[in-house]
């Protein structure tokens, strides 16, 4: 990989490549652990994204910005040292602006230290561009990673509490689906959104397809 | 040739480590003032919510000659959170009790009334229990109304607790000292009672004989 010259362009699809077409949780499937565990309100999901992705952009940074300096020897190492830097600090900020959040996200925050997605674009794409185009492309995928959450979240808590961002929205006769909120709500409603992104994908290959057929025909 | 390698890499993990205790330590003196009022704000708020009809707190300190203090930062002893009503009369003293659970330690602060000599509420301020099972002991009403009224009367010595509070096995509570576990979580039902009795055991006897001088107090 390190004899292909990379780009260092930087496109609308730098940013958007962690959006839609490589989307982490959806596409590359990667840091399931928070996916599932902590989407059981919209809150805890957007909080989970946006720590999330500051440690994303940040690290992304630190390691762009050293890209050349860190032998390829201990390029892991240096690599988890710098996440975990900034997964404190962001334990530290969240434990001063809302306890009752920190303790809701409980021990996942410290576990965005051992989340894919920021190791992989570490390795994949801050130690191989410049600091710009890494910290573009990593707020691409922190941004995929967060809505991604929230389109789990508030659908687990709309069903599961019948609110969003704690707004109850069904009125008091609503029968909360308990289950929604529970663990097994989490593996459902992934299931629900990979289905729903494949009909997608596999819709738009069909067309294509029929395309072809048509001016083959 | 590789000895040059193995500095560069020492070289590079000693620069990183270094930037890396820097931030944090910044972090951690900058966000500390806003951490320790964030948790003075939440037992604030569980200590009035313990103490049914209480509306102001005053935090003391028991220290090791049993001493009542006024809490102030860095004091070392025993924490006591005596609630008040709008009047200015002393309804009760929360204190804080935590024992090991299942999976970490269960902390919980429980609400002490000096009138009936028992504790009137317990609050689990932390916990890291099986969902579903072990937290439980937050939500199960039944569990829950072990608390209402638990004995905690002191031995004639003054001492130590006449009969020490302990979690007895689902549907075989005979006394008003013991607590009927869930059945499933017995033992973060067993935590919680260990916790109030471990922290009754030690800080009751040193409380009442404080009593009047907290009652004096103005919240």
């Amino acid at each position: 990989m390190s004899l292909i010259k990379q780009d260092d362009r930087i496109t609308l699809d730098t940013f958007l490549e962690g959006v839609w077409r490589e989307n982490p949780v959806f596409v590359m499937m990667l840091g399931m652990c928070p996916t599932l565990a902590v989407t059981n309100s919209a809150m805890n999901a957007l909080a989970m994204g946006v720590a999330t992705t500051f440690v994303l952009i940040a690290s992304s940074l630190l390691v762009s910005l050293f890209r050349n300096l860190i032998p390829s020897e201990v390029r892991i190492a240096t690599y988890i040292v710098i996440i975990a830097t900034f997964v404190t600090i962001v334990d530290y900020t969240m434990q001063a602006v809302s306890q009752p959040l920190y303790h809701a996200l409980g021990a996942f925050i410290q576990l965005i230290v051992v989340n894919c997605i920021i190791l992989g674009r570490a390795e994949a794409c801050a130690s191989r561009n410049k600091p710009l185009k890494s910290m573009v492309n990593a707020a691409g995928m922190g941004l995929g990673f967060t809505l991604a959450l929230l389109s789990l979240g508030s659908v687990r808590e709309l069903l599961g509490s019948g609110s969003l961002f704690g707004l109850p929205l069904f009125g008091e006769h609503f029968q909360p689906w308990v289950v929604m909120v529970l663990p097994p709500g989490g593996f459902l409603v992934l299931g629900g959104w990979l289905l729903f992104f494949e009909w997608l994908k596999t819709r738009k290959q069909d067309q294509v397809l029929g395309a072809e057929g048509a001016t083959h025909g | 040739m590789s000895s040059k390698t193995s500095m560069a890499m020492v070289a590079t993990l000693g620069f990183v480590t270094a930037l890396s205790g820097f931030l944090i330590v910044t972090v951690f003196q900058a966000t500390k003032p806003a951490i320790e009022e964030n948790k003075r704000l939440a037992i604030q708020q569980t200590v009035l919510e313990v103490i049914t009809g209480a509306t102001a707190d005053k935090h003391f300190i028991i220290n090791g000659q049993g001493e009542l203090l006024e809490a102030a930062p860095g004091m070392k002893g025993v924490n006591v959170y005596a609630g008040y009503d709008a009047q200015g009369k002393l309804l009760g003293v929360a204190a804080e009790g935590s024992a090991q659970g299942y999976s970490g330690s269960v902390d919980t602060i429980y609400a002490y009334t000096p009138a009936c000599g028992c504790i009137t509420g317990v609050k689990v301020i932390k916990q890291t229990e099986t969902p579903g099972l072990g937290d439980k002991t937050i939500t199960d009403k039944a569990f829950v109304a072990n608390f209402e009224h638990l004995e905690a009367k002191l031995d004639a010595a003054g001492k130590a607790l006449a009969n020490a509070i302990v979690a007895v096995k689902h549907g075989s509570k005979q006394h008003p000292w013991e607590i009927d576990a869930i059945s499933g979580a017995t033992i973060s039902s067993k935590a919680i009672a260990k916790g109030l009795n471990g922290s009754a055991q030690d800080v009751l006897p040193k409380l009442v004989p404080l009593l009047s001088k907290i009652e004096g107090a103005k919240p």
